[in-house]
């Protein structure tokens, strides 16, 4: 049962054909038997997870259940659980237990699925290889040897492995759709206040949002219509209804405007993923849609626009971990400033301390001008560029990230490192919805290519997604690790 | 601009992190990088562009003046590394 | 060298709203220690703050009251710094665009005199928790109900040169808000406090000198002795060829003095940026002018009108106008005697008299406006005179019956005014005082007037006050005049 959707497994649930016990007690035993290679959890809720499937089983017993009752799944640990450690991947909140549910988390519970637990990222979502964690790196299912992608590369590795049929991630400059991308998943980053961030240790306020990873289209779809909604605990929540993202999802692509980005397929780019990607935009073609170039002129402006941002709002909102209320505090502080001072340095890992440093500095008398109120200039003109380019045509495509996933250890510089986020970056800094779905296979490593859409096409890009899932194989294909039955 | 080891170890200490000397010299170096890259913003002619600070151009919704949270003092404390008679204690803060 | 004294102001004023201004905890005062911080207060991870209405409409409240502009969009920004009180490692203020632009208020001092002073803005921000020193184990500890609690910081032009002024701009600004009833302005209990910014320059020159900020004096009186020290500390200090520094000082009330709060602190940097989790506050004109509409008349209208319609003088108009319970007080002891110069006057006489020997305020006298407006009512009608009435009022004040015309039944204080009962009684004193009469006669008639005082005391006397003092004079010289 660890090859199938979540769509199926709602069917056979739905079909008495096991029971959410018996899904939970087989998975949480594939985790207990692949995950000590792969890394992709740092806590297996085992116990809590079968009171949950015990109590979605009872459910349906009553005639009760709904779409989403007795599924299994596994939330990035970003999102806070209550009662369950909520570490962020960071020393800082190793002993940090969360005293309240996410938004995200209460919607999850309330739909009767059952969370497996929580997965490994890179700390406070820093990172695009999730070697940034303090529970040390996650392994990419496809090929040990190489990164699951980040920040969301616990949720990503543990679906590609068949640990978990879908997981939350989030997304702040690419960490749902760069770990999809690379471990042949299919993720959805939706538009910015589609999804509540209440209750989701926040990055950079102002980009990340929370989304949906799992095989398919079809399953992101299910799981965007559990998890997006109004929430009066966020400001920057959207009202706005939310519609049935499964409904549309057979509409004929005839006469869909499709717009390839010219900044995507230049420089940097790997030839054989622009190879994969052009022959997914030729099936695009063979199912009636249109293609044309389009530009996106300030592409190039988003890393750097990116990393003043978000460092900035990372730096003021990482200040609350000071030792103070909750999280790591240092031993025997002298006093009130070594408290501080050791606290951070010991509780924040290397990476976190780099963006705390550079979004302090820019934001500090004499370069506020320069860097911060430059970077948000740029980035209405970033925006602008999209909202141009969807005057024209009804999506984007392209590749999801320039290269297939890269070798543990192989990004050592951190510049180079950020370079990575070149084609996911820009649609955080301009709010709008982007998925990455399989899209081919090079050496071993899959490849993604990148949907984008105007603010709240959700409905479409899944649309869109969904429909060359129906004429396509690479979002069925496994990697050889966990293959084996247990 | 120019990152001067001064530079890092001002904002080490606005952001309250503690450093090195070997810790230091290294993020000047990341840092000066970084910058490096950040300055192509500098390239871009943003005249008359006003800045964007959240990608909706949406407002602030209002909540009603209604207290609706209830004391979970002791719940909340189980994270607090050390507390007594209900506070936060810290070394001793001197005014 | 003649020196000029400058200051500026930042009042804090704790907005009296039920719950916090980002989270739905109370602001009630005097809870246990952390009971009052939710998890959006105590900044846990993952929490987000929702923007409070009613401390938008009380800001904005505020703005009209002092005919500000209020510009149709506000921003809060993030101040970031760290201290133990201060959860997030930021405070939620209002930097670049606050929720009400410049205004100005106009003053009046003892002598009479008024100006105006300008404010620069005022925006709304949150308070943060409260530090405390006893000692635990040489630990501080940390409460952090005050966490959250909204405040309206109004920041004046540097349009005052004394502390007179000071102060009383201070105490406009404290009349103002407790009029709207947007903040109770409970100095003691730290609801309002100001922060004071002292300059001093040779007279005649246009060119600030550099200010000293004095931070947290926390009552009127320490406003006007901590510029007082600290304007001859600056003079002091330059003419003995120093320099002042800006810097950040503390008035300490029991030496009486400010002092240097931080020495080896380089100056702060607070990294202003507009907080991404709060969108900007927009509000339209009919918003605007629904508050607009709804606004309770202020002080300055107040004292106006009591000049201008009531005919009170500008010092009655002036104290009668101070605080919103003295104003309201008033206005119901005349609309129930239907006489404001009467009103004006037993409000300031006996009862502010009796409220200061007893150190109570308006909400806790034991004499009501109605009580005190019957009790008028009957001075006005001649039902009591007004030796009378001030023992009615004495007895209401005990406790002694519901109402004027209760105690004047009880103790029959009805003033006599009939002419045959007051003859009556007038006779018979004469009849009893033959030496006084003979003495009435014989004395020049020039000297007749002081000897009356005798006979009128005789009859009130009789009369157990209530007779008509003026009736008694009148009917007393008569007929003693005949006699002569």
């Amino acid at each position: 049962m660890h090859d199938m959707t979540l769509t199926e497994l709602a069917r056979a649930l739905e079909a008495g054909k096991f029971t959410s016990r018996q899904l939970t007690e087989s998975l949480l035993a594939r985790i207990e038997r692949f995950d000590g290679e792969l890394n992709s959890f740092i806590s297996v809720t085992a116990e809590q997870a079968l009171a949950a499937a015990d109590a979605a089983d009872a459910a349906r017993a009553r005639g009760e259940a709904g779409p989403l009752t007795g599924l299994p799944l596994a939330l990035k640990d970003i999102f806070c659980t209550q009662d369950v450690k909520t570490s962020c991947g960071s020393k800082m909140l190793d002993n940090f237990i969360a005293p309240y549910d996410a938004h995200v988390v209460e919607k999850l519970k309330h739909a009767g699925t059952v969370s497996l637990g929580k997965t490994n990222m890179d700390e406070f979502a820093m990172g695009s290889s999730n070697e940034n964690s303090h529970y040390g790196p996650v392994k990419n299912p496809w090929d040990l040897t190489a990164v699951p992608g980040g920040s969301s590369g616990g949720s990503a590795a543990a679906v590609a492995a068949g640990l978990v049929p879908a997981a939350l991630g989030t997304d702040t400059g690419g960490s749902i759709r760069q770990p999809a991308a690379f471990c042949g998943i299919t993720g959805l980053k939706p538009t910015y206040g589609r999804v509540s961030r209440y209750g989701m240790v926040a990055y950079a306020s102002s980009l990340d949002q929370a989304g949906p990873m799992a095989r398919t289209a079809e399953d992101c779809a299910l799981l965007l219509s559990a998890i997006a909604g109004h929430d009066l605990r966020d400001s920057t929540s959207v009202a706005r209804g939310v519609p049935d993202y499964r409904a549309e999802l057979g509409a004929s692509l005839s006469g869909l405007r499709i717009g390839l980005p010219k900044e995507y397929f230049g420089d940097g780019l790997d030839p054989e993923v622009e190879t994969a990607i052009r022959e997914a935009v030729k099936v695009y073609e063979s199912l009636g849609a249109t293609v044309q170039e389009v530009s996106l002129p300030h592409t190039h402006h988003a890393i750097p626009a990116y990393y003043v941002i978000a460092p900035a709002e990372a730096s003021s909102n990482l200040s609350r971990y000071d030792g103070v209320r909750f999280g790591y505090r240092c031993d025997a502080p002298a006093d009130l400033e070594d408290l501080y001072k050791r606290s951070r340095a010991e509780g924040f890992g290397d990476e976190v301390k780099r963006r705390i440093l550079i979004g302090t500095h820019t934001l500090s008398e004499g370069f506020f001008d320069a860097y911060y109120k430059k970077a948000q200039q740029v980035r209405r003109l970033i925006r602008q560029d999209f909202m141009d380019a969807f005057e024209e045509v009804d999506v984007l495509m392209g590749p999801s990230t320039p290269t297939t996933a890269f070798d543990l250890g192989a990004n050592k510089d951190p510049v180079s490192m950020y370079l990575q986020d070149i084609y996911t970056i820009a649609i955080n800094l301009a709010g709008i919805p982007g998925i990455s779905v399989p899209a081919g296979n090079i050496n071993g490593r899959p490849v993604g290519l990148q949907i984008l859409g105007p603010h709240f096409a959700e409905t479409q890009l899944l649309n869109v997604a969904h429909q060359f899932q129906q004429v396509t194989d690479w979002h069925q294909q496994r990697p050889a690790f966990g293959k084996e039955n247990t | 601009m120019a990152l001067e080891p001064k530079d890092v170890r001002r904002a080490a200490h606005l952001a309250r992190l503690g450093l090195d000397e070997t810790d230091a010299d290294r993020y000047v170096d990341d840092l000066t990088r970084i910058l490096e890259m950040a300055d192509h913003l500098q390239t871009v002619n943003t005249d008359g562009v006003a800045p964007l600070a959240h990608p909706l151009d949406a407002t602030q919704r209002l909540r009603a003046d209604e207290v609706t949270e209830t004391d979970q003092r002791e719940r909340f404390q189980r994270n607090a590394p050390a507390v007594e008679n209900g506070l936060y204690l810290v070394p001793r803060v001197v005014e | 060298m003649q020196w000029e004294t400058v200051i500026g102001l930042e009042v804090h004023a704790q907005l009296a709203t039920q719950s916090k201004i980002f989270s739905g905890a109370s602001t009630a005062f005097g809870a246990e220690p952390n009971s009052q911080a939710c998890a959006v207060d105590l900044g846990l991870p993952g929490v987000l703050p929702v923007l409070n209405e009613s401390a938008v409409a009380m800001a904005v409240q505020f703005g009209l009251g002092i005919n500000a502009e209020i510009p149709e969009v506000s921003i809060f920004d993030r101040k970031n710094y760290f201290y133990p009180d201060l959860p997030k490692g930021y405070q939620t203020s209002q930097m670049y665009h606050p929720i009400v632009g410049q205004g100005e208020v106009e003053i009046t001092l003892e002598d009479g005199e008024t100006k105006r002073i300008r404010v620069h803005h005022a925006h709304l921000e949150e308070d943060a928790g409260k530090s405390l020193h006893e000692d635990f184990h040489s630990m501080t500890g940390v409460d952090l109900n005050r966490a959250g609690t909204p405040l309206l910081e109004i920041v004046s032009e540097p349009d005052m040169r004394s502390a007179k002024e000071a102060v009383a701009y201070l105490k406009a600004m404290h009349s103002i808000v407790t009029y709207l009833g947007i903040s109770d302005g409970n100095m003691a209990e730290g609801s309002m406090r100001c922060d004071v910014n002292v300059s001093v320059r040779p007279k005649g020159q246009e060119a600030f000198g550099t200010r000293a900020e004095i931070k947290n004096v926390n009552s009127f009186r320490f406003v006007e002795r901590a510029i007082a020290f600290e304007v001859e500390r600056q003079i002091e200090l330059i003419e003995d060829g120093g320099k002042v520094v800006q810097e950040t000082r503390l008035y300490d009330p029991e030496a009486d003095e400010t002092r240097s709060m931080r020495t080896k602190e380089e100056a702060n940097d607070y990294r202003y940026f507009p907080c991404p989790d709060l969108l900007p506050v927009v509000l339209d004109a009919a918003y605007v002018d629904h508050l607009r509409s709804s606004l309770p008349e202020l002080p300055a209208e107040k004292r106006a009108r009591f000049q201008n319609e009531l005919g009170l003088s500008a010092y009655d108009a002036g104290v009668l106008s101070a605080t919103r319970a003295m104003a309201d007080f008033f206005e119901g002891v005349k609309e129930v005697c239907g006489d404001a110069k009467l009103a004006a006057n037993w409000v300031q006489g006996e009862f502010a008299g009796h409220l200061n020997k007893e150190g109570l305020t308006i909400a806790s006298s034991p004499v009501s406006a109605l009580q005190l407006g019957e009790l008028v009512a009957r001075v006005k009608d001649e039902t009591i005179n007004g030796k009378a009435a001030k023992q009615v009022f004495a007895a209401l004040w005990a406790g002694e019956g519901n109402s004027a015309d209760e105690v004047i039944e009880a103790r029959g204080l009805k003033q006599v005014t009939d002419t045959g009962a007051i003859e009556a009684m007038i006779d018979q004193v004469i009849a009893d005082s033959p030496v006084q009469v003979a003495q009435y006669r014989d004395a020049e008639p020039d000297k007749r007037g002081k000897m009356i005082g005798y006979f009128v005391g005789q009859v009130m006397k009789a009369s157990r006050g209530t007779a008509n003092p003026q009736q008694v004079n009148g009917l007393l010289k008569e007929k003693l005049d005949a006699l002569c």
